[in-house]
């Protein structure tokens, strides 16, 4: 059952000799084996073994990373869950791939996704939907779903994912993890299979906000291969665990929303363990995140009809017709809303509402430290819920799309446990631009002053 | 007030995005267009006037790189032939362009 450690305790004990990662590889393995026939949290696996081994001095000491089946990782089969990239292995790794394996991380296997990382249940993917762990009558969310659901049942130790608008934090908080939303440019995407270029932002899914900022080390920093990541200096993230928050000022945010009244009252009740811990806390309103909805849809689907442009089956993968619907989808409408006469009556004014919520942002930084809202507005949904809805991911992230447009850092972290259907919410945590370390500070005080990490007490 | 997306735009923009479709999918999609623009319509009753568009978050301007070959992501021949279905004498097979 070594699958079951935490990325903080496998470490410890690789480092005290206690254990060896081949043995932690073995069980997570072994529990592969036995359950992802069931959850298909994994399109291809590595069998790569000679990658194993004498990495103790490393960061990540050659522990099992699960990576979204969307990140290019060399030799091994990248789909990004469509059956045009389906026998795709990449000529090279993602800069992020490189980092992880630079820092010892073992990629045990890549994970589902809806296709192209169009969506929010993983149900759009060309090899099958995902089931949630924690309840299989559920989804995972997405559409790092596989990612998720790897992490929430111990197939790996942690995880990588990609956000674009709630695709790393929504499935995290649908299979109670820790998700980590990077401020977009702090990862870069050189090597990620490009889905809306101006809000791409890869980051790490873990079972502790800890393990989130120890995988974050690994992967952040500026890329010469990506000219939109940052040169500010990278921060060790790890240093802002175990902080006091005292005296920090908390916005709670969208809990007036019509239809969320069961789920912002739990949330309203949760966000009173800051007060205990000295922070001040208010409610306050921020710009409706229903426009964000209109904004993302019309920002994603453009920049998804250029950036899928590429697909042509002559250098790489099957040709244009292994489209699936949702792709079709997608690519077709950024077509028309691109497409003279419609590019000023839709693009350029989702351009201009895209500024005034970074502004109405600007403003509630002014006042509060970090923002707080519930990541999804309610648990995950049954399987078979996305069919046949055009906007279903829109509507699950919409509180979490304003700042994703924005660009700015989040986390989601469990807040709530139903006993009945064994489902998780989950609490998204945001802050300025290139302030992971306020996301992880407080959500890492939250965690430690809660009860819902299923990991934490064992 | 909603938007009326036809067989034939669809058809249109199938073309223009280089995806084949069937009749029986334009009609899927056409309704699938209408919808989303339906939901999105209430972007119109925010007033922009005024505001700056934004495309970028990043405030990055003019982000350069050295003119010069990178070694370490130069692929060779027969990797960047790697994954392609169809090669002749070392080069990518492209469908026909221009009319015979």
């Amino acid at each position: 059952m070594l699958n079951t450690l935490t990325l903080k305790k496998a470490l410890d004990k690789i480092a005290k000799k206690e254990l060896t990662a081949k043995q932690i590889i073995d069980d997570v393995k072994a529990e592969i084996e036995k359950r992802n026939g069931e959850l298909n949290a994994y399109l291809t696996l590595n069998d790569n073994d000679t990658e194993i081994g004498n990495l103790e001095n490393t960061t990540l000491k050659g522990l099992p990373i699960a990576v979204k089946d969307n990140i290019c990782t060399r030799d091994l089969r990248t789909t990004a869950s469509s059956t045009v990239l389906d026998d795709f292995k990449p000529q090279y790794d993602a800069t992020i791939s490189t980092k992880l394996k630079n820092a010892g991380g073992y990629i045990i296997g890549k994970t589902n996704l809806d296709a192209w990382a169009h969506g929010s249940s993983t149900e759009t993917s060309q090899y099958g939907r995902t089931l949630n762990p924690r309840n299989l009558e559920h989804l995972p969310g997405g559409s790092s779903g596989g990612s998720a659901a790897a992490v929430a049942a111990d197939l790996c130790i942690a995880a990588l994912g990609t956000e674009t608008a709630g695709s790393i934090r929504q499935p995290s908080a649908w299979c109670g993890v820790v998700g980590l939303k990077p401020t977009y440019g702090r990862c870069s995407r050189y090597g990620v299979i490009a889905m809306a270029s101006s809000t791409d932002s890869p980051g790490p899914i873990a079972k502790t906000v800890e393990d989130a900022a120890i995988m974050l080390n690994t992967i952040a920093g500026h890329d010469p291969y990506d000219g939109t990541t940052t040169t500010k200096e990278t921060p060790d993230f790890t240093s802002y665990l175990n902080q006091d928050i005292k005296g920090m000022k908390i916005g709670v945010i969208y809990t007036e929303l019509e239809g969320l009244e069961d789920v912002s009252k739990i949330l309203l009740d949760q966000v009173k363990v800051f007060e205990k811990l000295g922070a001040t806390v208010e409610t306050v309103k921020a710009m409706d995140p229903h426009h964000s909805i209109g904004v993302y849809t019309i920002v994603q689907r453009g920049e998804v009809s250029s950036n899928l442009g590429r697909f042509d089956g002559i250098r790489y993968g099957n040709d244009r017709s292994h489209f699936g619907h949702e792709a079709k989808n997608r690519i077709m409408l950024g077509t028309y809303t691109l497409s003279k006469g419609y590019a000023d009556q839709y693009y350029n004014t989702a351009q201009k509402v895209r500024t005034l919520y970074i502004e109405d942002y600007k403003r509630l930084f002014e006042k509060y430290d970090v923002l707080i809202s519930l990541t999804s507005p309610g648990f995950a949904k049954k399987i078979g819920a996305s069919e046949g809805s055009a906007m279903f991911g829109e509507l699950e992230d919409m509180l979490v799309e304003p700042s994703s447009i924005a660009g700015l850092p989040g986390i989601s972290v469990p807040c709530y446990h139903d006993k009945e259907t064994n489902l998780y919410l989950g609490m998204n945590i945001m802050a300025p631009m290139y302030r992971e370390d306020l996301v992880i500070k407080v959500g890492d005080a939250y965690e430690k002053n809660s009860n819902w990490n299923s990991w934490r007490n064992k | 007030m909603s938007t009326k997306i036809t067989n034939t735009q669809v058809q249109h923009i199938a073309k223009l995005a280089n995806i084949p479709v069937s009749d029986e999918e334009a009609a899927k999609l056409a309704q699938g267009f209408e919808k989303t623009l339906e939901t999105i319509a209430d972007l119109k009753s925010i007033d922009t006037a005024g505001v700056t568009p934004t495309s970028q978050v990043t405030g990055l301007e003019n982000v350069w790189r050295e003119d010069i070959a990178d070694e370490k992501r130069t692929f060779t021949q027969k990797e960047a032939l790697a994954n392609a279905k169809v090669t002749y004498n070392g080069y990518f097979v492209v469908p026909r362009l221009i009319k015979k």
